[in-house]
């Protein structure tokens, strides 16, 4: 057993847990965070990303102690009460989603694709990017679309700030 | 009305999905809760000589291990297929006993033969681990052909040669009377490959039962609780539908895959009382590969007969379909009454023959997956009229309008009654999209650049709807195929609808609001959508085949006359006029012609108060109704895809694709748009990526994401879609269905496309890069 520190979505949070405790199942279990969901156990899905001091990581193959000390953020703390990140209103008003498994993994995914390239994407860029994430609803049409839109709400934003 | 039918009204239920405040199954978590890990065989096909499970009980927080065995000392029910098929001598069906867990025989990789419950996730899996079973190897019949095979393994003593049925469809021999009489035939062997669905979320049950009222509670990733409710109850013994409440919450995709009553829910309910505590089980996704039902799966040899004016004349077909260990709930169906009842796809054919064996193999029970049959019959008939445009040296989309049905109602020798349709607009429509005329040049610019150039069609068509009750009772089905709903006006004017369809991602809260919307002239926010929950709900059969729209919505409009017709009786009473000259506008019911009116708030309140009603008349507002169908739905379309292939890697590029598709009515054009997009995405998966592998010894090669080749973004195009309009004469919102067509037309599409650009018609799916080049290097030698 291991006692672990972490910030998760601003809060400070301490658990003692098994030494091969994955964060997803800190944050599901532990946390009833149950946004963050598990697709395929093996990295591929992308279902379970949240980030971790900023950055889109996988949540179902990250132990708990690799978290220890980080500042971790899943899809329920994205939001600033009522209003919703542009990513979330962006995947809405795009049809960016239909079971919305995937979803979450989805946002968190394309915040950090948005991040990383200054908001300067194009269509070929963001499927490029996207290829960690797994849709079976979309065809990813929709998502990409989404994303695209997202990153245009997403300039403005950070030029209004 | 901005929020009516036909606007693009954004999803009332996306809210939660994008704030991670879904709930799915293995969101629940119940008070005292535990957990099941699964003993599975890692063997196809072998006897079980014994299983220990002491060590197992000794692990930390283990609760209990329960083996096949005991499930058969309680009495639990085997699984059952639901559809009766009669072979072509009048034999029922050879259905092989399925426990639950295996007693004494493991027939596919990953049959259950025990489940460890303890108190946490890891516990449950290490001391599933720490059962020892000891298995004798049997030979392993892995496909088809292995199963047929004489002296192939028997893999249940009720099926003799493995064989379940054969069973036949049309008048073989008038066929064989109109291929004496041809011009040209046209014959192939066809392969259609076989999926796993892969929903994204991965199926999980947590029961929970109550000694006290011996009622059990069921969580489930369901498409149809009721159905599951129904299955649990009336076949596998688990309790009396009144001790059972099922519950689909947020269900996070389908494909069909969750339509199925599966063991592992069947033992968490029956473990949940063994143990005294609730009990979760969640798969991972191997578990999901080696479990969920898988699709498709067929060997077709097919004869087509031409005329000399290039009209076909006849359809012979004969298919062998692969229904895996056991036979799944609707598995006996597929390949039969969904499948060989399209084999005339848009064509009028005097003439089909068909013939279908299904047989058992040591794999994954296969049942209906996106589709079901019908990408099946149009993968036979898109290829076979592209071929014979080849082979007839005749321009392919011609040879098809050449032999459209034009006439409607149009009756096909197997079965089908078409009611309506415009199969030259959306060829047309889809012509205009790709730009056909100007498809020459870019090819030869292609070549110009080394590349290789090709473009191919489908124009499919599909039955959906499902079903008329009495007509799929004729055919064998268990079930009756109507769907139910219930209308509440609130004594404040809200409504909740109460439906029997079930939403796994098709957005009911959002379309279902919008046809209420707009009968009412009320905003979607005073609606509610109520489903997935059978102490709600009273009876569904929930969501598959493109039903929801056609069948699920129908029922509401039904309720709705009677709930508007009741309302209009208590206006007409307080206003001292006439029902007929009610109208209902913006939410106000008015008297026509005259500025009296009453708001819908105060006519639910006066139904409620009872003050001031008409004589006899029983208070309340509150309407139920179940609607049949009267026939299936026939959505149809063309799909035409260009590609461009590079020799040297034998890599496909899309270039471009184009979707006409007629649904009928459009009750939300982006839903709809979604449902084609998803479709697309399969069925160009299966195409170009998707394929589950048995090597010889019935392992599953392809049992995680790694191994798996799903549709990622950067292997797909955008889409083009158009849509061209005849609305079905068989229900009232003349709705077709939509959730299905991408998935069914657009794989010969692909094959068509990549086969013309390299010049071989030789060519399995998935067309991988490695495939595509060899295909193209054979065809070098040969010329």
């Amino acid at each position: 057993m291991s006692k672990v520190k972490l910030t998760v979505n601003g809060k400070a949070v301490s658990a003692d847990v098994e030494d091969r405790t994955l964060l997803v199942h800190l944050l599901r279990d532990h946390l009833g965070l149950t946004g963050t969901h598990i697709g395929c156990d093996t990295s591929q899905c992308g279902a379970c990303i949240v980030h971790i001091d900023g950055r889109a990581v996988k949540s179902c193959t990250t132990l708990v102690g690799q978290a220890d000390g980080a500042n971790v953020t899943t899809i329920e703390g994205i939001s600033k009460g009522d209003a919703l990140h542009p990513m979330q209103e962006a995947f809405r008003d795009n049809h960016g989603l239909q079971c919305g498994y995937c979803t979450p993994g989805m946002i968190m995914s394309a915040i950090d694709i948005v991040h990383r390239y200054q908001g300067n994407l194009d269509e070929t860029t963001v499927r490029h990017e996207l290829e960690g994430n797994i849709c079976r609803c979309t065809g990813y049409h929709n998502i990409v679309k989404s994303v695209l839109d997202a990153a245009g709400r997403m300039k403005v934003a950070a030029a209004a700030e | 009305m901005s929020e009516g039918i036909g606007a693009r009204v954004v999803r009332k239920e996306d809210k939660r999905f994008i704030t991670g405040k879904g709930k799915y199954t293995d969101d629940v978590r119940l008070h005292g809760m535990t957990y099941a890990s699964f003993v599975r065989s890692p063997h196809a096909h072998a006897k079980i000589k014994s299983i220990n499970v002491d060590a197992a009980m000794a692990m930390p927080g283990v609760v209990d291990v329960l083996t096949g065995q005991q499930l058969v000392d309680d009495k639990i029910g085997n699984l059952i297929c639901g559809w009766m098929i009669h072979s072509k001598d009048g034999t029922p069906m050879k259905m092989g006993a399925w426990p639950a867990m295996a007693p004494e025989v493991v027939r596919f990789v990953g049959n259950a033969v025990a489940v460890v419950i303890a108190e946490t996730r890891n516990q449950a899996r290490d001391a599933a681990e720490a059962v020892e079973v000891v298995y004798e190897e049997l030979p392993v019949a892995a496909d088809i052909r292995a199963a047929i095979a004489p002296g192939a393994p028997q893999l249940h003593p009720e099926a003799p040669g493995n064989v379940i049925y054969d069973w036949t469809i049309g008048d073989e021999a008038a066929t064989n009377e109109a291929f004496t009489k041809a011009a040209n035939v046209v014959a192939m062997d066809i392969v259609n490959s076989r999926l796993s669905p892969n929903a994204m979320e991965p199926r999980s049950a947590v029961a929970e039962y109550d000694s006290a009222e011996e009622h059990f509670t069921l969580y489930t990733t369901s498409q149809n609780p009721h159905v599951a409710r129904l299955v649990l109850s009336a076949f596998y013994n688990i309790a009396a539908e009144n001790k059972l409440r099922v519950i689909a919450p947020d269900v996070g995709g389908g494909f069909g895959s969750k339509i199925f009553i599966y063991p592992e829910e069947m033992v968490a309910l029956w473990a949940s009382k063994r143990t005294g505590r609730p009990v979760k089980w969640t798969c991972d996704r191997t578990e999901a590969f080696l479990t969920d039902a898988h699709g498709r799966d067929h060997l077709t040899k097919a004869e087509m007969a031409f005329d000399k004016d290039n009209k076909i004349i006849g359809l012979r077909v004969k298919t062998h379909a692969n229904l895996g260990a056991y036979m799944s709930l609707f598995s006996s169906s597929v390949p039969t009454y969904l499948y060989a009842t399209l084999l005339s796809g848009q064509y009028n054919i005097p003439n089909i023959f068909a013939e279908v064996i299904s047989v058992y193999t040591n794999t994954t029970p296969v049942d209906a997956y996106r589709g079901a049959g019908r990408p099946e019959a149009s993968f036979v008939m898109e290829r076979m009229m592209e071929t014979a445009a080849r082979q007839l040296k005749v321009d392919p989309a011609e040879l098809r309008r050449k032999n459209f049905v034009t006439q409607f109602p149009h009756q096909t020798p197997v079965i089908m009654a078409y009611d309506i349709g415009d199969f030259g607009a959306s060829l047309d429509a889809a012509l205009n999209a790709i730009d056909y005329a100007g498809f020459p040049a870019r090819k030869a610019k292609s070549k110009a650049e080394g590349k290789l150039r090709g473009i191919g069609f489908s124009c499919y068509i599909e039955a959906c709807g499902i079903a008329p009750s009495k007509a799929v009772g004729s055919l064998g089905a268990g079930v009756g195929l109507w769907e139910s709903c219930e209308v509440r006006v609130n004594p404040v004017g809200t409504i909740e609808i109460l439906t029997g369809s079930h939403s796994h991602g098709q957005g009911h809260e959002t379309t279902f609001s919008q046809l209420v919307a707009d009968r009412l002239g009320i905003p979607t926010s005073q609606i509610s959508i109520i489903h997935g929950d059978t102490d709600k709900v009273q009876f569904g059969m929930g969501t598959y085949g493109s039903r929801s729209g056609a069948v699920g919505m129908s029922a509401i409009v039904k309720a709705m006359e009677k709930v508007e017709a009741k309302a209009k009786k208590i206006v007409a009473h307080q206003l001292e006029a006439s029902e007929n000259d009610i109208v209902i506008e913006n939410g106000e019911f008015k008297v026509t012609g005259t500025d009296k009116k009453i708001a819908l708030p105060m006519v639910a309140l006066a139904a409620y108060t009872g003050h001031n009603l008409p004589d006899g008349m029983e208070p309340g507002l509150k309407e139920t109704a179940f609607y049949d169908p009267t026939n299936f739905t026939f959505p149809a379309g063309t799909y035409i895809c260009e590609v461009e292939v590079d020799p040297g890697t034998g890599k496909t590029d899309f270039v471009n694709f184009v979707a006409a598709d007629d649904f009928g009515r459009l009750i939300n054009p982006m839903i709809v748009e979604g449902q084609v997009h998803g479709g697309l995405a399969q069925g160009i998966g299966q195409a170009l990526l998707e394929h589950a592998v048995y090597d010889q010894n019935g392992q599953l090669m392809t049992a995680s994401f790694m191994d798996y080749a799903m549709p990622r973004a950067d292997d797909l195009p955008s889409f083009k879609l158009s849509h061209t309009t005849t609305l079905c004469p068989g229900n009232p919102l003349g709705i077709k269905g939509c959730g299905e067509a991408g998935a069914i037309g657009s794989t010969p599409a692909v094959i068509n496309a990549i086969t013309d650009a390299i010049g071989n018609n030789n060519l399995e799916m998935p067309a991988s890069p490695n495939r595509v080049w060899h295909a193209i290097h054979q065809q070098q030698a040969a010329e």
